[in-house]
């Protein structure tokens, strides 16, 4: 066959997956990244950190999803924070979390809503500003509007209720995996109330700070594409005895797309006591 | 005129014109129509689980409708066909939609539906969803008019007259759903389980899975002469036939408590957990990470028994 044909024919066939992978794009490339970030360079790289989630997902308001960095948190040099989007729902913004040199290592889990086939995309801030994003498409849909948890009574008897699960290899002066789970429903404001039978409004976990002996190691700005009863997996470096402890609060908002009109919600805090 | 008349007659005609729902009678005035073990799709448009009715001298009850208003109109027929009894009630067993999509073919004066007293509920935070979900991947055309609450609502056992027949209702506390009902009749012993019972099609879990396994070990202790399931063959050998059931739950709950014991992940859990069950089952593939799923989140707030 002519050379020409077959590049042709390569084209042809290449032109539907460009194009959907173009459309894919649309949502980051035309409103998140100005919204977010603009006007900044963002180098597409998994030197600094790469996410991975299931690419499909069985349950769509349950997608673990985990970023994993390739640096050490050092004082010279480290992740400051870690930007979480997915592209598709009706707020990408999944969160943005905050990090420290005491953090160790900036590695970061948790369980998000996918609401239609997406990218999930993470972007690293290091200290020196400099940007650096890791992506992944996702085939789920639907987490947003998912029925309000399979054991109702079961969810909302606990509401509110802290676990701490460090886990038990630790070698001192060494980051520990540290995984908080909190119990909360995570209403998204596009669930149906079972009383009204209308959409239910959001009550979501929106503020989340851990500290280490009032030192921040985690510091959280998330939305409603955290999945109910918010899980996260991160490190710190417990140095000497001390106080592990979370605080958050919840919100509740008007629409489920703006964040405009909001009421203020409740205060929560727990905490652990920590041996090297 | 005529012609466009007789036209828009003839259509009106056609959503009844359903061929009637094949039966088996499998105790006398127990008729049961067994579902195929697939996926709910575009094809059979959800109509896979075991749906039928029980006739007593004076009226018939209806149990679950089926996945789609059109499975419910030709289960309508098949009553229809078997007696001149009317309808007097409709139970629903639980919310899931291969259960309760035909329910509008038996909206008709002197039908009450029963249900858990959940299952309202359920319908109404799941109802929107189930819609939007049907008609774009199970090519139906529904609307809010198609998910029925029940008019009765059972708290924990309701006892309901058929004439000559008495049917004892139990509302169970959550384990397959949070809105499970089952039927027994106690003229023939008969047991309807529902999706309490899984046979060779795997269980479901979306409800507690030691809530599950634990009126699977109340029930264990009963003697039925038969049990309906519903996903699978009527049995007559209870409980031997519900023990591949109970043992994958068994070994959900046992390999994924020692995995959170251990601190493993759901990640980890979902890609380990439960795989030597994977030739027992049909359907393993669908639905299983998805049961590991939901009991990971489940368990992890378990008080620890330390």
């Amino acid at each position: 066959m002519n050379k020409i044909i077959k590049i042709g024919l390569l084209i042809l066939l290449i032109m539907p997956i460009l194009a959907t992978a173009a459309k894919d794009e649309e949502q980051w490339n035309n409103v998140l990244k100005n919204q977010y970030f603009s006007g900044e360079t963002i180098q597409e790289s998994k030197d600094i950190i790469e996410i991975d989630a299931p690419y499909r997902a069985e349950d769509p308001a349950l997608v673990p999803v985990k970023i994993i960095s390739k640096i050490k948190q050092t004082k010279d040099k480290y992740i400051k924070k870690i930007t979480v989007f997915v592209d598709k729902n009706p707020f990408p913004l999944v969160g943005e979390f905050e990090f420290t040199p005491e953090t160790g290592k900036a590695d970061l889990a948790m369980r998000v809503r996918v609401n239609s086939y997406s990218y999930i995309r993470a972007i690293a801030e290091m200290n020196d500003g400099k940007l650096y994003m890791s992506k992944k498409f996702v085939k789920a849909s639907g987490g947003c509007s998912a029925p309000i948890g399979a054991d109702l009574d079961a969810a909302m008897k606990r509401l509110g209720k802290v676990k701490f699960r460090l886990h038990k290899e630790r070698r001192a002066g060494e980051p520990i995996l540290t995984q908080l789970l909190i119990s909360h429903p995570n209403i998204t404001g596009m669930q149906m109330d079972q009383v009204t039978r209308f959409v239910k409004r959001s009550n979501f976990v929106n503020q989340l700070k851990v500290t280490f002996n009032n030192k921040p190691v985690l510091t959280a700005k998330i939305d409603i594409a955290i999945s109910a009863d918010p899980n996260f997996r991160f490190y710190f470096v417990p140095t000497k005895k001390g106080e592990l402890k979370v605080e958050f609060s919840d919100i509740s908002c008007e629409s489920p797309i703006s964040r405009t009109v909001c009421t203020k919600g409740k205060n929560y805090s727990a905490s652990y006591q920590v041996s090297p | 005129m005529k012609i466009l008349l007789l036209l828009s007659l003839f259509a009106a005609q056609c959503a009844m014109a359903v061929p009637a729902l094949s039966v088996t009678e499998v105790r006398p005035g127990i008729y049961v129509h067994f579902g195929k073990h697939e996926f709910p799709n575009k094809t059979n448009h959800g109509a896979i689980a075991n749906i039928g009715f029980i006739v007593g001298d004076s009226c018939v009850a209806v149990i679950d409708t089926g996945g789609s208003p059109e499975q419910g109109y030709a289960l309508k027929k098949a009553v229809d066909r078997t007696t001149d009894k009317p309808v007097c009630y409709v139970i629903n067993t639980h919310v899931h939609p291969d259960h309760i999509y035909g329910n509008i073919a038996f909206k008709l004066p002197g039908v009450q539906f029963v249900g858990h007293k959940n299952l309202s509920r359920a319908m109404a935070t799941r109802g929107r969803y189930y819609i939007e979900k049907a008609n774009d991947q199970l090519d139906l055309k529904l609307e809010d008019k198609h998910i029925i609450p029940p008019d009765k609502a059972v708290k924990k056992h309701l006892f309901i007259e058929l004439g000559g027949r008495k049917l004892r209702l139990t509302a169970h506390p959550t384990a397959h759903t949070d809105n499970d009902l089952t039927v027994f009749d106690q003229n023939t012993d008969t047991f309807w389980m529902s999706d309490l019972l899984f046979i060779e099609h795997i269980p479901v879990i979306d409800g507690s899975l030691k809530g599950w396994l634990s009126e699977l070990n109340r029930m264990e202790k009963h003697q039925y002469k038969m049990v309906i399931p519903g996903h699978g063959p009527a049995v007559t050998d209870w409980p031997k036939s519900m023990l591949p059931e109970k043992n994958y739950l068994q070994i959900l709950l046992t390999e994924i408590r020692s995995m959170i014991a251990e601190g493993k992940f759901i990640e980890e859990a979902i890609a380990k957990v439960g795989y030597s069950e994977k030739d027992n089952w049909k359907l393993f593939d669908q639905f299983h990470k998805r049961n590991v799923t939901t009991a990971f989140a489940e368990l992890e707030w378990e008080e620890e028994n330390e």
